[in-house]
């Protein structure tokens, strides 16, 4: 990126729960650096002062799940340059494309008072189904030091550092005991993506999957691995339909142990 | 009168704390097995009391489990997840940092000081693994300093395994039980009656060094010596995996295309655990990260897998893009064309890649179908 102008950031909201942007402004020792080489524009959750686009990078939190934002988005991709999208909801649907799995009138009837009011897409998307994405950082949270790493690789030229290998070998790294093969417990760490650092299993507890599917992810072969230590269908359908439910090779894993 | 060798001593199980005091006052941190969060990792230790005295270790294809015992053994366990090569070869190590100055950029010193480390109960496959690695780090045309600097630094004390764990396979791969060399002292554990003790062989002029901090131990006895050799034996037989190496780079060679490697890849996950937990396995890679304002830059180098697309990604994309495509590449690598690179195996037999796969792949079972479908062609 040219460097004779700081580049000018804007932040997006779609349907999410904002705790993506939050890890923006959870930098706190980062921030002032952050601020240095960046022209916060428009990031309405820390700041009221917006400057009008064109905006060189747009971070974009949530999914599209009305009309309206099918819409919004289109515009704002015609103000950014770069556009990357942050994390579960953004880049895969997030737990609110649980509503992908049956007719969406089902959870509105239920949670609000009067259903009538509600006009939502019968889905919840990613950003990517609507328009081109230069860069997907997963997480649900995105892990603030990966942003970093992205606004700091872009800033400078050079390619992010996100591997979308196993979170096994982040595990692995940091020299953890397996909590699968040595209590048994249900991990989904070999088929989720890379990022957290391997949070979970350094505490003791199986991988959420909260980073989403890695590269080649092998479900069918994990899943068989969770039933022989004694786990469920049900408890298979709810592994996968997480954070990520609605990304395809977890989404087809969740199917394939649904009950009729 | 019975002549007695030198280099082979007694250190009754009673004394084994004095042993250790011995060690750190030869200024080694002595690190070893230890119980955390139910398996046994290596750590630093600084008594007997931190070993995993009365636990043991049961092992199958993607299990793992530690259970109590009512023995008195200090090592009565085989090899777990971790291997010595966490402190060898570090799973993330910074090469080096820079910052700008002005026009150009300064490195930026580091204290890269190692300081001297004592490995206590380094198995016979291990001391073998360590072995494969300076081959790799130390012999070659280009010498790892990092490996180097650390590796000048080990004092190891090898500890023979007095029962064999359910997915070693070292016999087959002529590694152990037993170390013929390649440590500082080797240690056999034994229970004889109402004697428990360690006979002791010393392997290097730095261990005279640091028995010489200690009492003089007594002279091993001939039965002493027949009592280990026994021992040996009968772990050999207990071996609980086996392959047949005659011709096995050949069986990878003419099975390039067999149909099994499409069938493992309906298991194999791809996850990478067989190849970070392979006490052989060195590959690594290398990130470049730059902090926000530009004006400081690091060099790290960490532990990767050929289980990664990025491994063979180059321009175009990656060279092994399938699982099938992976599983084949490490296996083949470890029992085949390691040979051709470094004129040996590149598996000591230490079975983590079984016990630790998360679905349990065992190589030594893989290996068994190769030959027999070969059989049949
Ligand atoms: S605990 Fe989970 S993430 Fe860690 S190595 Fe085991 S399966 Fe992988
Ligand atoms: S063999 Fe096992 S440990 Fe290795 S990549 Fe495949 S599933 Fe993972
Ligand atoms: S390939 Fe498996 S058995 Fe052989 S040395 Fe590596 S981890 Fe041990
Ligand atoms: S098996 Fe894979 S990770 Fe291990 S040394 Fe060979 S190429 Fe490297
Ligand atoms: S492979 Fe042999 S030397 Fe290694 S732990 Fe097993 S029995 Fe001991």
């Amino acid at each position: 990126m040219s460097r004779t102008h700081k580049p000018k950031l804007a932040v997006w909201k779609f349907a999410s729960c904002d705790g993506c942007q939050l890890s923006l402004l959870d930098c706190e020792d980062e921030l002032l650096a952050f601020a240095e080489v960046i022209q916060i524009a428009n990031f309405p959750e820390a700041s009221r002062a917006v400057i009008q686009g064109k905006y060189d990078i747009s971070l974009v939190e949530g999914s599209i799940t009305t009309s309206h934002d099918a819409e919004r988005i289109h515009k704002i991709r015609r103000q950014s340059k770069i556009l990357i999208t942050i994390g579960a909801c953004a880049t895969s649907g997030g737990i609110q494309a649980l509503r992908n799995f049956t007719d969406v009138s089902r959870y509105t009837s239920i949670v609000y008072a009067n259903p009538s009011y509600i006009s939502t897409l019968n889905k919840s998307t990613p950003i990517r189904d609507h328009v081109y994405v230069d860069f997907e950082l997963h997480g649900c949270p995105i892990n603030k030091y990966q942003l970093i790493e992205v606004c700091s690789a872009l800033l400078h030229g050079r390619a992010p550092i996100t591997p979308s290998h196993s979170v096994c070998m982040e595990c692995k790294r940091k020299g953890n005991v397996c909590v699968m093969v040595a209590h048994q417990t249900p991990c989904l760490g070999p088929v989720t993506h890379a990022g957290c650092d391997a949070l979970c299993p350094s505490y003791n507890r199986g991988c959420f999957g909260c980073y989403g599917p890695k590269e080649t992810p092998q479900t069918s072969s994990l899943a068989k691995k969770w039933k022989e230590i004694g786990a469920t269908n049900d408890d298979i359908v709810r592994a996968f339909r997480g954070f990520y439910s609605y990304a395809e090779p977890f989404r087809k894993e969740s199917e394939a142990y649904e009950e009729e | 009168m019975e002549t007695k060798n030198q280099k082979q001593r007694i250190l009754p199980a009673g004394e084994f704390n004095v042993f250790l005091k011995a060690l750190h006052e030869a200024g080694y941190e002595t690190i070893g097995p230890t119980l955390q969060d139910r398996a046994i990792v290596y750590d630093k230790i600084s008594s007997t009391s931190d070993l995993p005295v009365g636990w043991s270790d049961e092992q199958s294809a993607g299990f793992y489990r530690v259970y109590r015992t009512e023995s008195p053994l200090l090592f009565d366990y085989n090899v777990g997840p971790h291997s010595w090569k966490k402190y060898l070869h570090l799973p993330n190590l910074l090469l080096w940092k820079a910052k700008t100055n002005g026009g150009g950029f300064s490195f930026i010193e580091d204290d890269k000081s190692v300081g001297k480390q004592a490995f206590l109960g380094v198995r016979a496959c291990e001391v073998a693994a360590i072995r494969k690695q300076d081959k790799i780090f130390l012999e070659s045309e280009f010498i790892d300093s990092a490996y180097k600097k650390r590796r000048e630094n080990t004092f190891i004390i090898a500890v023979n395994c007095t029962k064999a764990g359910a997915n070693c396979f070292c016999t087959s791969m002529n590694t152990g039980p037993y170390a013929h060399s390649g440590f500082d002292l080797a240690l056999t554990e034994i229970i004889d009656g109402n004697r428990h003790f360690f006979f002791v062989e010393i392997g290097s002029a730095t261990a005279e060094i640091v028995m010489n901090k200690m009492p003089e131990l007594e002279l091993a006895s001939r039965h002493d010596s027949t009592l280990v050799q026994n021992n040996m034996r009968e772990v050999s037989y207990a071996m609980g995996k086996s392959i047949e190496t005659t011709d096995i780079q050949r069986l990878f060679y003419d099975n390039y295309d067999s149909n099994i490697w499409e069938e493992i890849a309906n298991r194999c996950m791809n996850c990478a655990n067989c190849t970070m937990v392979c006490p052989t396995c060195f590959c690594t890679t290398v990130e470049d990260v730059t902090n926000l304002t530009g004006t400081e830059a690091e060099r790290w180098r960490r532990w990767d897998s050929c289980f990664t697309m990025d491994f063979s990604y180059i321009h175009g994309g990656s060279v092994r893009p399938s699982g099938s495509n992976r599983f084949r590449h490490w296996i083949t690598h470890k029992f085949a064309t390691w040979h051709d690179q470094f004129d040996e195996s590149g598996c000591v037999g230490c079975g983590r890649c079984i016990t630790w796969c998360p679905v349990g792949i065992d190589v030594t079972k893989e290996i068994k179908s190769l030959q027999k479908s070969k059989a049949t062609v």
